[in-house]
């Protein structure tokens, strides 16, 4: 038996969602029995599968798969999974990871369960638990067909070292042009920061800045932390940040180490989206608002003088901390 | 062009979450439902193209009776006719299973769905969909054109956006970005009145057998006190997130 990870790379490096995938994949392994065998497309170097518990590393280069496409990617998963004959297939949910998982679910005739945080039990009784209702609820759903296809929701099992005899071995996918009909004609991407999706950190404003004017403090916080910069949903309807930063129920889901919420009330559903974030701070002038319900730790005070003092003690911290 | 809009029948965003018989069952009691939020993005932008295009618009959901009111509103907001699948929706295969059908029956170029529905988070429907039928698919969609048989989509990908461009006929999982909130329409008395006219088909299920089963729910942990620091000791703070939280 075995089970196959899909670990992503971006500018042909593993993405750190792919080691924490690879973490998740020996630990299903290890309860249905089997090894993990890894699947990575452009990828130049994955000898840090190795001490992540992969056994087999899959590699495909292909100049065809420069620019993501689902379904050619899905395609070189399905190929792969029969290749090893895989009983369970671990992807993230990244951007990328959620739109091919549904193709491939098709592909492999495989029972799919996205947002998934913990482990099943056995191979008999294969009950996953994910996140529902958007982090309001958990949901445990059993998998009944022959291959499975779990999708990892990011930072919900972190890395676990496994050190492991990996051997290597090209794989090239057959594909045809009927793969590649969707055309990429632009690809704008902010890379010198960190994304929403990526972060351990993300400082997060509301109504409470008053002003998009205001959003240097925001985005000088998030420098300090190496963060992505967010928002609430009125700030994103107001036009004072884009859509991309909204987060919350219709918005984006945040699963970051720590979340910074400034200004922000805690509207319910703001709330359901960051809930999975393991650390919250609030900054509020308002020691009634719903989000000190939510957090960990709470400053009731200005943002406008709360926050400059933050970002200096920071500066200090980091500074005595390098 | 003919426009399928897929409809998913859910809970409001504000209601408190409940579960019933024995934590299998989401309690709908006293639970207000409206059409799933990334759908209606995808309805309104469907509106659009009925406008500015002459697109005819469908409408269908997955469901009981219960479902009627929420696709009704889709009827008042300005599609043209409804279809519901006389099923309980139990998994999204299932679903996209049943989906297949009708977009099959009424061989539509465009698929509008959205990226998830907010209850079930699945977030599969539209793939499965777009494969099970042969069509193009780009999810996470925040723009869409329409010039002859060609889409311009946009795609919002992990730091940014990515265009595409794809023959129809095409599925979008879509969301918010296709419109903007403030574009969305509540429906007038016209429209309310109109749509009680207006045709609502129900048809049979293919009665597809679902690939996973929601076994138990059960309700997060309630939250510590959040531990308050004062505004004038920062210092405090920054040692609580490096020793306690470990979180910088």
């Amino acid at each position: 038996m075995s089970v196959l990870v899909y670990t992503e790379s971006e500018n042909g490096k593993l993405k750190k969602a792919a080691l924490e995938v690879a973490s998740y994949a020996k630990a299903v392994a290890d309860a249905i029995g089997g090894n993990v065998t890894a699947v990575s497309i452009n990828s130049d170097n994955n000898d840090d599968l190795a001490n992540y518990g992969v056994h087999k590393s899959l590699e495909v280069s292909d100049e065809k798969l420069q620019k993501f496409n689902a379904d050619a990617y899905a395609e070189v998963i399905t190929q792969a999974a029969k290749k090893v004959d895989a009983k369970v297939v671990v992807i993230s949910q990244s951007a990328n990871a959620k739109y091919l998982a549904p193709l491939l679910s098709i592909n492999l005739n495989a029972a799919y369960a996205s947002n998934v945080v913990d482990v099943p039990k056995t191979d008999n009784e294969f009950t996953v638990e994910r996140t529902a209702f958007t982090n309001k609820a958990f949901n445990h759903t059993s998998l009944s067909t022959d291959v499975k296809i779990l999708g990892l929701s990011n930072n919900a099992f972190g890395l676990k070292e496994s050190k492991a005899e990996m051997t290597k071995e090209d794989f090239s996918a057959e594909l045809g042009d009927d793969h590649f009909k969707i055309n990429v004609e632009s690809v704008d991407k902010n890379t010198d920061k960190v994304s929403i999706a990526d972060a351990e950190v993300v400082v997060s404003g509301g109504r409470g800045l008053k002003d998009p004017k205001n959003w240097g403090m925001i985005e000088d916080l998030a420098d300090v932390l190496g963060a992505a910069t967010a928002c609430s949903k009125p700030v994103s309807d107001m036009g004072w940040r884009p859509h991309s930063e909204h987060v919350g129920q219709t918005g984006k889901p945040v699963a970051s180490n720590l979340y910074i919420a400034i200004g922000i009330s805690g509207a319910i559903q703001h709330l359901a989206g960051i809930s999975a974030s393991k650390t919250k701070v609030v900054i509020n002038t308002d020691d009634e608002a719903p989000f000190f319900k939510a957090a960990d730790y709470g400053i009731v005070g200005d943002a406008f003088e709360v926050v400059p003092k933050l970002i200096e003690k920071l500066k200090d911290f980091k500074a005595n901390n390098a | 062009m003919k426009i399928l809009v897929c409809i998913s029948h859910v809970p409001d965003t504000t209601s408190k979450i409940n579960f019933t018989e024995n934590d299998t069952k989401f309690d709908t009691n006293g639970v207000q439902f409206v059409i799933n939020p990334n759908d209606e993005f995808g309805l309104t932008r469907a509106m659009w193209f009925k406008e500015k295009q002459g697109a005819t618009v469908d409408v269908v959901t997955v469901g009981d009776k219960s479902t009627e009111p929420t696709i009704r509103k889709a009827l008042a907001i300005g599609a043209d006719s409804a279809i519901r699948v006389d099923a309980e929706p139990l998994d999204g295969f299932q679903v996209a299973k049943e989906l297949a059908k009708v977009a099959q029956d009424g061989s539509y170029d465009l698929i509008i769905a959205g990226r998830e529905s907010i209850d079930y988070n699945g977030g599969m429907v539209p793939g499965m969909l777009a494969k099970l039928i042969g069509a193009n698919f780009i999810n996470t969609c925040v723009s869409l054109e329409v010039e002859d048989d060609k889409a311009t989509a946009v795609r919002e990908i992990d730091g940014g956006k990515e265009t595409l461009t794809a023959n129809l006929p095409l599925v979008i999982g879509g969301q918010k970005g296709l419109v903007e909130e403030s574009d969305l329409k509540i429906p007038n008395m016209r429209g309310i009145m109109m749509a009680r006219k207006k045709p609502l088909k129900v048809v049979e299920p293919v009665a597809e057998t679902p690939l996973t089963k929601a076994e138990k729910f059960e309700k997060p942990a309630p939250k510590g006190e959040v531990k308050l620091v004062d505004a004038d000791n920062i210092d405090e703070l920054i040692d609580l997130l490096h020793n306690e939280a470990k979180a910088i």
